[in-house]
């Protein structure tokens, strides 16, 4: 020490600061949690009145896609049994996309399709009548023993379904509509265009009482 | 030693003045993307997986409904419950929470309110039904059923 005395600059040994800001790191790594709000959106129906019976709404079969789940987690999809949903959401998106008997304003909507989705669209008069409101129904019914991630799954593939033919109407990737917020006019108008008259009808039933508690 | 030590006039330190910067950098993405848990959770929470995720935008709206098995069974037994805030509730008191969660937005805000339902992948659907009914009685008709998301194949 004594010897470099005469030296003028003196550094400060900066070796440690590094073991300092690894030891806030640690910590905050430890700590973190990357806050995801993440999730499958879902609006439920307004209340019901008691003093009021729920309003009978005409729907032919045809026109309704019956999705039940039991207690034991089977599906039983239009009155078939099925092991699994892979491929439940290429199903649905048949159903929706089916014009039975098209009115005027369908036809409309037929032709307003891309043509990939055209390609798709069958004739099938025992199915679906049309996309549009009160045209297919998709019902999900579950069983109060029926595991939610079970739930979930199935819901899943039935937003899966339309998200698929939202996207690509306006000729984006599923992921890509999805992640539209709404906040920009052309995000809007995106948005709006996927959707106009293919409305998202899931009917979530309220569960049975067998088989839970 | 000596005799080694001359024979290499240049130094073979690697400079690292620019260590702390890097780990500087890094702690600050880590400050920035950290939430410090506000409340402990009592419920098991082991959130299912889904693939159609849609993220939500304004966080002011959002308010959180645990559901699961209770960590502490001694306490709560192994029934699922539903925990909101930081208290366990019982499902006839949801409509209440949501009505003071609604007081805490803006006038203009609180019929957007939303609902994230953060559920244990093994409850069943007799209680999530049941918390469903209740916030349609509480007229918080908007919800989110918070997944992860799945590879998909």
């Amino acid at each position: 020490m004594a010897r470099k005395k005469g030296r003028l600059t003196q550094e400060v040994n900066a070796g440690s600061m590094a073991d300092i800001a690894f030891l806030l790191l640690i910590f905050f790594l430890v700590t973190t949690t990357i806050a995801s709000d993440k999730g499958i959106l879902n609006v439920l129906p307004p209340k019901q009145d008691p003093n009021q019976p729920p309003p009978e709404i005409k729907l032919n079969e045809r026109n309704i896609f019956n999705i039940l789940i039991n207690a034991n987690d089977q599906l039983l999809v239009e009155g078939e049994y099925i092991d699994n949903t892979e491929k439940l959401s290429e199903d649905i998106k048949d159903f929706i996309l089916n014009f039975g008997a098209p009115d005027e304003e369908a036809i409309s909507l037929f032709n307003s399709l891309p043509a990939s989705l055209r390609n798709r669209a069958k004739r099938d008069a025992s199915s679906s009548d049309h996309p549009m409101t009160g045209g297919a129904v998709v019902s999900i019914k579950t069983n109060r023993g029926t595991s939610y991630e079970r739930y979930l799954e199935v819901l899943d593939q039935v937003k899966r379904a339309y998200f698929e033919i939202y996207a690509e109407r306006v000729g984006l990737t599923s992921d890509q509509y999805r992640a539209l917020t709404g906040k920009t006019p052309a995000e809007k108008e995106l948005q709006d265009r996927g959707k106009e008259g293919i409305p998202m009808a899931i009917s979530i039933a309220e569960p049975d009482k067998i088989g839970g508690n | 030693m000596s005799k080694f030590k001359k024979k290499t006039s240049t130094s073979q330190n690697i400079p690292t003045s620019a260590l702390p910067d890097i780990i500087f950098m890094l702690l600050f993405f880590f400050m920035v993307t950290t939430v410090l848990r506000e409340q402990e959770i009592l419920v098991e929470q082991k959130i299912p997986q889904a693939t159609q995720l849609q993220k939500l935008e304004k966080k002011t709206l959002i308010s959180y409904l645990y559901i699961g098995k209770p960590k502490n069974i001694a306490m709560f037994g192994t029934e699922p419950r539903v925990q909101a805030n930081d208290v366990l509730i019982n499902t006839k008191d949801i409509v209440l929470w949501v009505n003071q969660e609604k007081d805490k937005l803006s006038e203009a805000e609180r019929d957007q309110i939303t609902i994230s339902m953060k559920a244990d992948r093994e409850v069943k659907m007799g209680p999530i039904s049941d918390v469903q009914f209740e916030l349609r009685e509480a007229d918080a008709r908007k919800l989110l059923y918070a997944a992860v998301g799945k590879v998909q194949n």
